[in-house]
């Protein structure tokens, strides 16, 4: 009944532990940061608005606040998402891409091309976005070979589910290098990050 | 020990560590760029560690078990205080094994045995601009670091090989990270920099003071500047340690009296110490 109403209008729950589960989140996009391609399983959830994986919530419940203005996609941009991240996070919601710090991407087949988001400058490259897409696979997509720092002899990402011509954006994004986004695609309870540093290979 | 109370988990507030976590992917991503940040004033001074202890509070967790050296040292007076900090406002498991420990945190060294993967090494950082001492203004340094013009440093090593024959420079000797980044290691004897390359441990770097915190991931490349003529070689002793015998760690220097007397033992208490027991296990 309670989660009829939750699901209806009213507002869902965040972190049951807002700390901790905050700190467990944060490890696992930096293990999956560290290790491009390494697919990190949630190690804590909470039941966010449609359309929202567990995982992209919980990366924007551990990681966004007040001073990251989040970027929506039209299939995220939902009343209820939005009540959700202002309640939880408190932060700004943009609808100018190269103005966030954090984009949502719930329908990437309409995505805009990752050159849209902020890139961050030569002085300060830390000041791009950091792109999270939630994709329909991340193990039966075309395989990847990757190469570069956090991986000793190569690593292989099988994301799917990319509108035509992503493998050209993410290649062109790793030629900005030092500038450029970092992306972090998540699928239901789990996700994976490919950092500006990582090269396509092949 | 009990948990401190009337803290948040770990000291810092969570929206100072969600800003230190952010910073942190950041350079992540970046290998070598230094990530300004809001670093917060700590409960000890610039200069004892807040960069590092900010850095750690953000990364552990409960289930961490931290491991804090200074200088090698399980048991100097920063390494024992910011332990018992730890333990006290996170809760968590300590322990002097490197091998044990989840996150290390280092003043001035890499511990002797190797890092695993999975394993995160923060250090403490007091300058982490390369470039300071030949160039003062940060506006320029930074301009440096984006046109990658990294001219200056190599005059200044060439200056030392002009004025003594050989590269002066015996810690905090520059790194290039990546290919890209001219990267400070901290004052970490140049015995150490060899260690960072290719490292399956994440190496995070925090310097409170100035306000900057840097990365290199697992399995980087860390090349330590170098001319073809005049290679980089690392310190090596002629005494071996006078304690486990070990002749292939990082050896400090102890005066023993007013006559000359002196010893050389490891900096690495850790490896040092279970050198010894394996020692006299064997006997």
């Amino acid at each position: 009944m309670a989660m009829t109403a939750a699901a209806d209008s009213g507002l869902h729950p965040g972190f049951a532990d807002p700390g901790l589960d905050s700190q467990r989140v944060f490890r696992a996009v930096l293990e999956a940061m560290a290790r491009p391609g390494t697919i990190v399983g949630l190690p804590a959830r909470a039941a966010g608005p449609a359309p929202l994986d567990a995982a992209t919530t919980a990366i924007l419940l551990a990681l966004a606040d007040y001073e990251t203005p989040v970027w929506l996609d039209g299939a995220a941009d939902q009343p209820q998402v939005a009540g959700y991240l202002r309640f939880h996070c408190g932060c700004p919601l943009t609808a100018d891409p190269k103005a966030a710090a954090f984009a949502v991407i719930a329908a990437p087949m309409g995505m805009p091309p990752l050159s849209a988001f902020n890139l961050g400058s030569d002085e300060y490259p830390d000041r791009s976005t950091t792109v999270i897409v939630q994709v329909a696979t991340l193990t039966e997509g075309a395989p990847w070979e990757l190469g570069g720092p956090g991986i000793r002899d190569g690593a292989r990402l099988a994301a799917g589910g990319f509108p035509p011509g992503f493998r050209r954006w993410v290649a062109d994004n790793h030629e900005l290098f030092p500038c450029g986004v970092d992306l972090v695609f998540t699928c239901g309870d789990a996700l994976t990050a490919l950092p500006r540093s990582t090269r396509l290979e092949g | 020990m009990t948990a401190a109370t009337g803290y948040n988990f770990a000291y810092l507030d969570d929206q100072t560590k969600r800003m230190i976590r952010r910073a942190i992917l950041k350079a992540v991503a970046v290998p070598g760029y230094q990530v300004p940040f809001g670093s917060r004033e700590m409960p000890l001074p610039y200069g004892w560690g807040t960069g590092g202890i900010q850095v750690t509070a953000s990364v552990i967790g409960p289930d961490d078990r931290l491991k804090v050296i200074d200088q090698g040292a399980d048991d100097t007076t920063n390494a024992v205080s910011i332990r018992r900090f730890f333990a006290r406002t996170a809760g968590v498991a300590t322990t002097d094994r490197t091998e044990e420990a989840t996150i290390i945190q280092t003043r001035h060294r890499i511990p002797e045995t190797p890092l695993a993967e999975g394993q995160i090494l923060v250090y403490q950082v007091p300058i982490p601009e390369p470039l300071r001492w030949l160039e003062p203004r940060e506006t320029e340094t930074r301009r440096m670091h984006a046109l990658a013009d990294y001219g200056a440093m190599h005059v200044k090593l060439y200056e030392d090989v002009a004025r003594f024959g050989r590269i002066a420079t015996t810690y905090d000797y520059p790194v290039m990270v990546n290919g890209r980044y001219l990267m400070r290691p901290s004052p970490i004897p140049k015995f150490d920099n060899p260690k960072m390359h290719m490292n399956p441990a994440l190496q995070l770097f925090g310097a409170g003071r100035e306000k900057r915190i840097y990365a290199v991931p697992p399995f980087t490349e860390v090349r330590s500047l170098d001319f073809e003529d005049h290679p980089f070689a690392v310190q090596s002793w002629d005494q071996s340690c006078a304690l486990c015998g070990s002749t292939e760690s990082f050896l400090d220097e102890v005066v023993t009296d007013d006559k000359g007397g002196r010893m050389y033992v490891c900096s690495d208490t850790d490896y040092c110490g279970r050198r010894r027991d394996r020692k006299e296990a064997a006997e």
